[in-house]
């Protein structure tokens, strides 16, 4: 239909043109406009507390103690149960977090703003490994760190990016997928690139040589430092092809745990859910899939813009490690999430594919068509609140999501069986 | 009691990927309960404290380390665990076959790969393969629709898109085409030469070229129009550009039609066109006499060895040996086809002597299966009422077996006529497995004359095929018109 | 269906004709293997029908167009 094929070579358009750079780290709630006291952003689509798995809880009570909304954990439970916190996605508020990607206002936040079109997008500083708030760790280890992001991290990283005048992100990405990133379980390369620009910034602007000697080794040793810029800049740069009229072209994939959520652009914020799937990966010593915890996390969003399990040939290494098969099947993946996409990103190029781009551009109609859904990299998380990533594995995006949302764009279109 | 073994890898680094894989396939080893592959980092050293399998020594590893942990029943499971520890990390790498080609999940995808693509083959349930081919045709392709069960509503509107691109569509119901030399679907491998064909049939157009490739002339192109081109509701849209794509094309010197007897203005106008050209045409109209005057250029053939013949400038071999006759009771013909056309033409051959026929689809003159008693039964098993649910009589013979057995049970049954078809797309041994399904048959019964469709290019090898059939006491005929003759003088 | 309309068709078709045929098979995988088996380039097509064979989203697809 001529007047889709237009609405999405739009948003393809607003897509592909944006200008995602680092501009700045500060609080959440500075950042965002609306999120004040018991105000709780969550990865995912909306959700009550009744519903929550465990982590996303174990998280929740953790940020309620180191808010000071709540004496302790227990008392922070008793408090979420009884609608003492206002629960929202982190996408209402141009924001986007990993795994239970809880934001709140004290929190610093990367600030990555799209010079195109002058949206900005947020997300919190990676954590690292282990035990850690995204994987539902709530205790005085995780607490502490998050205090150390708050007060020494955070706001060294600020003055560092702004030192720079703002990074420009693109670069990065295209680089990092000639290195065998594909930035959602793998980021080492962008992380690495991303510290050599940061270091010097951060030198200049540090007065203090042993937090200064901290903060790069808190960087450094992250190999997925880099996982929640991408986020972020992957939402700084679908926002614009929001509320299109009549396109079809997928603008989020989210989960929380119990449900998957998609918005598309000619049905605006609404969000089509249907429960997440469980990943099928390979696990660390020690645990199978009986200790999984079901898909969580925003980090989906890096698939919406064609990297993730979408640009796979481009880190044949992950293919393995995520147990999805040997190392020469990585095109596969790509050649696939090719069919359900409108076309490739001319900027960010697979060498092994002899300079293909990343598929780009989900189309819900070509998703119903071929029965082929939207793949997605990620981390597996134990179901325990706390214990933290005991896996990675590749998850699918669940069909009804796309076909309830085929029948409500059709619909608003006009179009009917 | 249970012991926990570690050894370390000094600077040996294989990704992570490697190391999981392996460690999986350790664990699964008897008496091992647990296994880790790590680089001996701190975060990985705790995490394979947590697993309960790091020692002292495995804790004294550093980050460029591999540590190999075990948790085991005891020393020698420890001690298989790690020999196959080092037996997997010391094997060469080797990449999975074929390097996992990706086979695309629509044609969109098909094109990506090989953008210079020019012709789409399809062969999907009927409802869908319109709109399969009009995917083909808006991206430039030529299309062969082998699906049958097309509504006649959409080829028209199909054919008539193809024309407006100047493309080609052939079909639907297509079942065979030589294009530039390459049998397609249900085709022969025939030597290339100077004759084109354009058929309405598959096995008309199998049984054409292959007369014609064993009588010693090759063949340019043979063009598929499908069952329903030459109806005055279609138009013979694809007749047309075949003709004029035949015309034009410098290898081709002579053009045979094949066809059942079209809509009289569609003939008409077929004739008119053919008149124009300047090369020579066999018009092969199968069972019919054509009843306007023919232009000077076209000649005409009433059967496909007719057809053949007017090609090749010389008649077919007749059949020499001596014809046995069957018992006085048994004086009825029952044909057994796997080729529609073929079918067809049989029940022509006999109406035309003036016997009667009934058919599962029957030609004019003919009547439906049961409508008479002593009639000649004439059957296509490849019709829609037999291959549905089961595989077509050309690609798996056995299911030709039941009818043929039944046949040479029946005592009012004096002869039976078989074609075998070969080529590609057929069963790899029809003739063998024919000879399978008669076991005890020879010398008892009905006679059986076969016509065998096929050349020695093709997979099957046609020599081998008819010795097979000949050493069983299989009548051979040179064609399935000689065939029907055969079949017509033994009970006569 | 006048055949000077058909004057275009050749001019397109007769690419067709100039050589052996590069094929897109979609449908029975058997004919894509034969192709391959005598030398003749031929990419298969993994075909499924659509939306699953849900007809009425089928349907609606067809409507939007793809």
């Amino acid at each position: 239909m001529e007047k889709i094929e237009t609405a999405n070579a739009e948003a393809l358009r607003r897509l592909l043109s944006g200008d995602p750079v680092l501009v700045d780290v500060v609080p959440a709630g500075e950042a965002i406009k609306g999120l004040g006291k018991h105000h709780i952003l969550h990865a995912g689509p909306p959700i009550s507390w009744e519903r929550m798995c465990g982590p996303l809880r174990g998280a929740i009570m953790g940020i309620a103690v180191f808010e000071g909304w709540a004496k302790d954990l227990k008392d922070g439970a008793a408090q979420a149960e009884a609608g003492a916190f206002r629960f929202e996605p982190n996408h209402h508020y141009d924001a986007v977090g990993p795994m239970t990607g809880i934001t709140t206002l004290s929190q610093p936040v990367l600030v990555i703003e799209n010079r195109s079109f002058g949206n900005r997008a947020y997300c919190a500083i990676n954590e690292g490994l282990g035990k850690v708030m995204r994987f539902g760790g709530n205790d005085a280890e995780v607490l502490a760190r998050l205090a150390w992001l708050r007060d020494t991290l955070g706001p060294a990283l600020g003055r560092a990016v702004r030192e720079t005048g703002g990074i420009p992100l693109k670069p990065i990405i295209a680089r990092g997928l000639a290195m065998g990133d594909e930035m959602h379980q793998r980021n080492v390369a962008c992380s690495s690139l991303l510290l050599r620009i940061l270091a010097p910034a951060l030198a200049r602007t540090s007065k203090d040589g042993e937090v200064l000697a901290r903060c790069l080794d808190f960087i450094g040793k992250n190999d997925q430092f880099f996982l929640n810029v991408a986020m972020a800049m992957s939402k700084a740069l679908t926002d614009p092809a929001r509320g299109i009229e009549g396109s079809s072209v997928v603008t989020a994939m989210c989960r929380n745990g119990t449900d998957f959520g998609i918005r598309v652009s000619g049905t605006g914020d609404t969000w089509f859910t249907a429960p997440v799937e469980m990943p099928v990966g390979l696990y660390f010593p020690g645990y199978t899939a009986k200790d999984a915890n079901p898909d969580m996390g925003d980090s989906a969003i890096v698939e919406t813009v064609g990297l993730g399990a979408f640009a796979m040939a481009a880190a044949p290494a992950v293919v393995g490690f995520i147990g999805a098969g040997p190392a020469s099947g990585a095109a596969a993946f790509t050649r696939a999430m090719g069919e359900i996409t409108a076309r490739s990103n001319p900027e960010w190029t697979i060498p092994m594919l002899d300079g293909l781009g990343v598929p780009t551009g989900i189309d819900i109609r070509r998703v119903v068509e071929t029965g082929i859904v939207p793949s997605i990299n990620t981390g597996i998380a134990h179901r325990e609140p706390g214990v933290g990533q005991v896996g990675a594995g590749v998850v699918k995006a669940p069909m009804p999501c796309f076909t309830q949302a085929l029948e409500t764009f059709a619909a608003k279109l006009g179009v009917v069986c | 009691m249970l012991i926990i073994r570690n050894e370390i890898r000094k600077g040996l680094y294989l990704d992570s990927v490697a190391l999981m894989r392996a460690a999986r396939a350790i664990a699964a080893l008897p008496g091992v309960e647990e296994a880790g592959m790590m680089m001996g980092t701190p975060a990985n050293k705790e995490i394979l404290r947590e697993a309960g399998v790091l020692d002292e020594a495995g804790a004294q590893a550093g980050p460029g380390d591999l540590v190999i942990a075990v948790r085991v029943r005891d020393a020698d499971a420890a001690a298989a665990a790690m020999t196959e520890a080092r037996r997997l990390l010391d094997q060469p790498r080797r990449s999975e076959a074929g390097d996992a080609s990706w086979q695309p999940r629509t044609l969109r995808g098909a094109v990506e790969q090989m953008p210079d693509a020019n012709l789409a083959l399809i062969s999907v349930p009927g409802d869908f393969a319109v709109a399969e081919a009009r995917k083909g045709l808006r991206r430039g392709l030529n299309v062969m629709i082998f699906s049958d069960n097309v509504p006649l509503g959409q080829e028209i509107a199909l054919k008539r898109e193809a024309r407006d691109l100047g493309l080609l569509v052939m079909g639907p119901d297509c079942g065979t085409a030589i294009i530039g030399g390459v049998p397609l679907a249900f085709a022969n491998s025939v030597p290339r030469g100077d004759v084109g064909i354009v058929g309405a049939s598959g096995t008309g157009i199998q049984e054409v070229s292959c007369l014609i490739a064993n009588g010693g002339r090759g063949i340019s192109h043979a063009i598929g129009t499908g069952g329903r081109d030459l109806t005055q509701e279609v138009g013979g849209i694809t007749t047309f550009a075949a003709i004029d794509l035949l015309d034009k094309d410098p290898a081709t010197r002579h053009i045979v039609l094949i066809s059942k007897p079209p809509a009289r203005e569609v003939a008409k106008q077929v004739l008119a066109r053919v008149g124009k050209s300047a090369k020579p045409f066999t018009l092969c109209l199968i069972g019919s006499r054509p009843d306007a005057a023919l232009p000077a250029n076209v000649r005409f053939a009433g059967t496909l060895a007719e057809a053949a013949e007017a090609v090749l400038g010389r008649k077919l071999a007749a059949y020499q040996g001596a014809l046995p006759k069957p018992a006085s009771a048994a004086k009825l013909i029952r044909g057994l086809f796997c080729g529609g056309t073929l079918c067809s033409e049989a029940q022509m051959i006999l109406q035309r002597s003036g016997l009667d026929v009934v058919s599962n689809v029957p030609v004019p003159g003919a009547e439906r299966l049961g409508a008479k008693r002593n009639a000649h039964m004439m059957i296509d098993l490849g019709d829609d009422e037999f291959t549905r649910g089961r595989p077509h009589p050309m690609i798996e013979p056995a299911t030709r077996d039941a009818p043929l057995a039944e046949a040479l049970a029946d005592e009012t049954v004096g002869v039976v006529v078989l074609d075998v078809v070969l080529g590609w797309g057929s069963h790899p041994d029809p003739a063998g497995q024919l000879v399978r399904a008669l076991g005890n048959w020879a010398g008892t019964g009905p006679m059986i004359v076969a016509s065998v469709v096929g050349t020695e290019a093709d997979p099957q090898v046609r020599s081998s095929q008819v010795r097979k059939l000949a050493d069983a006491g299989i009548i051979l005929a040179a064609s399935n018109a000689s065939a029907t003759e055969i079949a017509l003088q033994c009970v006569r | 269906m006048a055949t000077e309309d058909n004057m275009a068709a050749s001019k397109r078709a007769t690419s067709l004709l100039d050589g052996p045929p590069r094929v897109i098979n979609v449908g029975l995988e058997r004919f894509a293997d034969d192709l391959a088996a005598h030398g003749t380039t031929v990419q298969h097509v993994r075909w499924v029908p659509p939306a699953g064979g849900d007809a009425r989203l089928a349907d609606l697809l067809s409507k939007l167009g793809s």
